[in-house]
C-alpha cells in the first residue's frame, strides 16, 4: 500500500470539500435559527400580489418585470385585485418596503447571498440617508 | 421494434439538428422589423447656437445627474454619454484647409447617434443592445456580458465601458435611476425614461441655449423636421450607411 | 489512458509544478479582476480591447494550423505524416482551450457568458465564432482519441475518422475566417476594414502553428527522445516557409495600397504602427517583428540554413507573429481612435500575469496529451 498516504489524503480533501457548506456556515454564522423579525410597510397593507404568492415567487414576478420594462417598455401592471402599479423595484416595492429591514432579513435568513439587483438598482432611503 | 446502433444514432442526430434548425429560424426570423415605423425619435442640434455661449456644460450635466455617470478621475476609465470635441474631431471628413476660425474653435455636443442600422446592435451576441419600434437604441444592463464587441463596432466613439465599480465615483445617486455595475458597457439610451413619461431628454430641456430640437423624424411636421427643411444639416461620416437619427446644423 | 499522464519522471512533475504555479498566479490576479474590474489591466475608453483578445486572435490561428498536418495525412494519404497527425491536433485542442479561456477572462460580466447560448444573435459574428470554436474544439477531440485509442489497442482507427478528419479541414479553415469577420466587419475600424484580413490571418496561423509545432517536435526528441519522424519536420517546414512568404506579401500588399492610395483615415494606423518616435509606443516591437519576419524567411529560404537552423527559425516565426498579431493588429485597429485621439496602451502586470497563467494551461494541457501519446506509443512499441 504504497499509496495510502495519497488516498488518505485525497479522501480527507473530499470530505472537507463534501462537507464545506456545514462548517463554513457554522464559522460564519450570519444567519440564525430563528425566523426574521420582518419590519412590515407602514402604510400599505396590499402588496401587488398576495403575500403568500409574494413569499413563493418575487423572484419570478422581478424577473417579469425586468424584462417587461427592459426590453418591452411595458411598465404598466395590473394586480390581482385591479390595481395599476409602475413596474418599478426602486419606486414600486421599494416604495413600502424597507430594504434593510424586510428584504435583507429575510435573505439573510434564507441564505440567500445578496441579489446582483442592488449592484445597479438603488435603495431610496439609503440614498437618502447618503445624501450630502 | 429493432433499431441498429448506427440507425439511432443518425436518427438522433438528424433530430437534434432539427431541433436546432427551428431555433435558429426562429430567431433569425423574430428580428424583422415591421415595415412602417410610425416613431423614429431623432434629433437635430444647433451646432451654431451652441457655438455662441462658450464653456457651457449645462447639457453633459443634466444627462450625468439624472442617469448617475460616474465622474471618473481616470481619464482612460471615463464614462460618458454626451460631451463635446472639436469640430475638427467631430466631422474629420467634412475638414478642409480654409475652415472658418469660429467652427475651428467651436466644441460641438455628440452622443449616441441611435443610428438606422446600427452596426453595434448588428454585432451584440446577446441582443443586450437592440434597436426598439422607435428608433431608440436601447442597452438592457442585465443581458450585457461586457464582451465590448459594440464598442469595437461603433464607428462614432460612443460608447463606455465600465472599468471599475462606479458607485464611488457618482457624488449624489438620482434614486429614480439605477447605477450600472462594473463590466457592462453604456452610452446614452435618448432619456427613454422620460420618453416614456412624455418629456424630452435632459439634455434638450437643460440647454440655456434651446440648441437641441428632439422630435419624431418620421413625422413631416415635427419640429426636428421642420428645422432640417430650413436649413441645411450634416450628419457624422454618413458615408459609412449607418443612418444616423442625430443632425447638425453647422 | 489518461492515467498515463500521472506516471513521470522527476523533470516531469517539475514541470508540471512550475505549470501550475504559473497557472496559481494568473488566478489570483484574474479574482483581482473579478473584484475591481477590468480597470486593473492597462485597457481604456479607446483601446477596449487588447492583449486578451489578441491573444485569443493569435491562438485561434494556432488552433487552425492543425489542418497542415491533417490535410497531407488524411486528404493526401502522405504517410511521412503519421506520427504527427495526433500531436497537430492536440495541439489545437489545448489552443483552442487558450482561445476559450482569453475570452472568458476578457469578459466584462463572466458569469452571463451563457447568455450567447440563451440568446443566440446569428447577425454577430461572435454566435458564429462561439459555434465554430466549440464544434473545431468537439471534432478535433474525438479524433485525436479514437486514433490513439486505436493506437494503444493496436488496431486500425475506425472508418468514421476519416470523414470527420475532411470535415476538420475546411473547419479549420473557417474559424480563423470567422474570427477575421469579427475585425474585418466593422465599418469604423478602417484597419481592419479589408478584405485581405482573412487571407492575412489564415496565411499568418499556417506559418506560426507549424512553427510551434515543429519546436515541440523538436524537444519531444530532445527531452523525451521520441522522433515524429525527420521527414514530417521537413515537410512541415516547408508549408510553414510558403505560409511565411505569402503573409510577408499579403503585409507589403496592404502597406502598398495603404500608402499608394494615401487616404489619411487610413494611413493613420499603418503610421502609429510603423513610424518610430512620439506616441507611437508600439512601433519598435512591430519593427522587431519586421525584422525577425525577414531574418526568419532568410534562413527558411536557403535550403542548408533551414535544416541548420530550423529551431531559430521557427522561434523567429513564431515571434514575429506573435507581435504582429497578438498585440500590434488589435491596438492598431483602435488607435488612434474614430475621434482621433491617440491612447497608448500598456498592459498592466495583473493583464501579464493571467495571460501568463492562461500560457500555462495551454503548457499544461500540451504536456498532459503528449505524454499520454507518448506512453501509447512506447507500450505500443515493445
Amino acid at each position: 500500500m504504497r499509496d495510502r498516504v495519497w488516498i488518505l489524503a485525497g479522501l480527507a480533501v473530499f470530505v472537507a470539500a463534501l462537507t464545506f457548506p456545514a462548517w463554513y456556515g457554522l464559522a460564519h454564522a450570519k444567519a440564525s435559527s430563528s425566523p426574521p423579525n420582518l419590519v412590515l410597510p407602514v402604510n400599505q397593507k396590499e402588496c401587488v400580489a398576495p403575500a403568500g404568492t409574494m413569499r413563493a415567487t418575487h423572484m419570478q414576478l422581478l424577473i417579469q418585470w425586468r424584462q417587461d420594462v427592459t426590453r418591452r417598455g411595458d411598465r404598466r401592471f395590473v394586480a390581482y385585485n385591479g390595481k395599476v402599479y409602475e413596474k418599478s423595484l426602486t419606486r414600486t416595492c421599494l416604495g413600502c418596503h424597507n430594504k434593510a429591514g424586510f428584504c435583507d432579513r429575510c435573505h439573510q435568513y434564507s441564505g440567500v447571498s445578496g441579489p446582483h439587483c442592488w449592484n445597479c438598482h438603488n435603495d431610496p432611503q439609503a440614498v437618502a440617508r447618503s445624501a450630502p | 421494434m429493432r433499431i441498429t446502433r448506427k440507425d439511432f444514432l443518425r436518427l438522433s442526430g438528424f433530430s437534434l439538428l432539427a431541433a436546432g434548425c427551428k431555433q435558429a429560424v426562429r430567431s433569425v426570423t423574430s428580428a424583422a422589423r415591421p415595415a412602417s415605423k410610425p416613431i423614429r425619435w431623432g434629433m437635430v442640434i444647433d451646432v451654431k447656437k451652441c457655438r455662441e455661449k462658450e464653456a457651457c456644460d449645462a447639457c453633459i450635466h443634466a444627462c450625468s445627474t439624472a442617469h448617475n455617470i460616474p465622474q471618473i478621475a481616470n481619464r482612460a476609465h471615463e464614462v460618458k454619454w454626451i460631451w463635446t470635441e472639436p469640430y475638427a474631431a467631430v466631422f474629420p471628413s467634412t475638414q478642409t484647409s480654409y475652415v472658418p476660425p469660429s467652427f475651428a474653435k467651436g466644441m460641438v455636443p455628440l452622443l449616441c447617434n441611435h443610428c438606422d442600422d446600427p452596426p453595434c446592435t448588428r454585432v451584440c451576441p446577446t441582443q443586450a443592445t437592440w434597436k426598439r419600434d422607435d428608433g431608440t437604441v436601447m442597452m438592457d444592463w442585465h443581458r450585457c456580458i461586457g464582451c465590448r464587441y459594440c464598442i469595437a463596432a461603433c464607428p462614432y466613439g460612443s460608447r463606455s465601458f465600465n472599468w471599475e465599480d462606479p458607485r464611488p465615483a457618482i457624488a449624489s445617486i438620482n434614486p429614480d435611476f439605477p447605477t450600472r455595475t462594473k463590466g457592462v458597457v453604456e452610452k446614452c439610451n435618448f432619456c427613454e425614461e422620460r420618453l416614456a413619461q412624455g418629456l424630452k431628454p435632459a439634455c434638450v430641456e437643460a440647454c440655456p441655449q434651446h440648441a437641441f430640437t428632439f422630435g419624431n423624424l418620421a413625422d413631416p411636421d415635427s419640429e426636428p423636421r421642420q428645422l432640417l427643411r430650413e436649413r441645411f444639416a450634416v450628419q457624422r461620416q454618413p458615408e459609412l450607411g449607418t443612418g444616423p437619427s442625430v443632425y447638425y446644423l453647422v | 489512458m489518461l492515467d498515463k499522464a500521472l506516471k513521470g519522471s522527476r523533470r516531469y512533475w517539475t514541470w508540471l509544478l512550475l505549470l501550475l504555479c504559473v497557472i496559481a498566479a494568473g488566478s489570483c490576479f484574474y479574482l483581482r479582476q473579478l473584484d475591481l474590474g477590468l480597470g486593473i489591466t492597462g485597457l481604456s475608453r479607446e483601446v477596449s480591447w487588447g492583449l486578451y483578445i489578441a491573444q485569443f486572435t493569435f491562438f485561434v490561428g494556432v488552433a487552425a494550423s492543425a489542418v497542415m498536418v491533417v490535410l497531407p495525412y488524411y486528404l493526401h494519404d502522405d504517410k511521412q505524416f503519421a506520427r504527427m497527425t495526433i500531436l497537430g491536433e492536440l495541439l489545437a485542442i489545448a489552443a483552442v482551450t487558450m482561445c476559450i479561456l482569453f475570452i472568458f477572462v476578457d469578459l466584462g460580466q463572466p458569469a452571463r457568458l451563457l447568455n450567447i447560448v440563451l440568446y443566440p444573435s446569428p447577425r454577430s459574428l461572435m454566435f458564429w465564432d462561439m459555434i465554430s470554436l466549440s464544434g473545431y474544439l468537439l471534432l478535433n477531440a474525438l479524433l485525436a482519441f479514437a486514433t490513439l485509442r486505436a493506437e494503444r489497442e493496436e488496431i486500425s482507427a475506425p472508418r468514421w475518422i476519416k470523414p470527420l478528419a475532411f470535415l476538420s479541414i475546411p473547419w479549420a479553415i473557417s474559424i480563423h475566417t470567422v474570427t477575421a469577420f469579427l475585425y474585418s466587419g466593422l465599418a469604423g475600424r478602417s484597419f481592419w476594414l479589408t478584405a485581405i484580413l482573412a487571407p492575412r490571418f489564415l496565411a499568418s496561423a499556417f506559418s506560426s502553428g507549424p512553427a510551434l509545432l515543429i519546436l515541440l517536435c523538436l524537444v519531444l526528441r530532445k527531452l523525451a527522445a521520441y522522433d515524429v519522424g525527420e521527414e514530417a519536420i521537413r515537410k512541415l517546414a516547408i508549408i510553414m516557409t510558403y505560409a511565411m512568404a505569402i503573409n510577408v506579401f499579403f503585409v507589403l500588399v496592404e502597406v502598398f495600397t495603404v500608402f499608394y492610395a494615401a487616404i489619411p483615415e487610413h494611413t493613420v494606423h499603418f503610421e502609429y504602427l510603423y513610424l518610430l518616435g512620439g506616441e507611437h509606443n508600439l512601433a519598435p516591437w512591430m519593427w522587431v517583428s519586421a525584422l525577425f519576419a525577414i531574418a526568419a524567411l532568410a534562413i527558411l529560404f536557403t535550403p542548408a540554413w533551414r535544416r541548420a537552423y530550423l529551431p531559430l527559425a521557427c522561434i523567429l516565426v513564431f515571434i514575429a507573429l506573435w507581435i504582429e498579431k497578438g498585440l500590434g493588429l488589435i491596438v492598431g485597429g483602435f488607435v488612434p481612435s474614430p475621434l482621433g485621439t491617440m491612447t497608448r496602451y500598456v498592459p498592466t502586470l495583473p493583464e501579464w500575469s493571467i495571460v501568463a497563467g492562461i500560457w500555462a494551461a495551454g503548457a499544461l494541457l500540451i504536456t498532459l496529451f503528449y505524454k499520454i501519446v507518448l506512453s501509447v506509443r512506447k507500450e505500443a512499441r515493445s
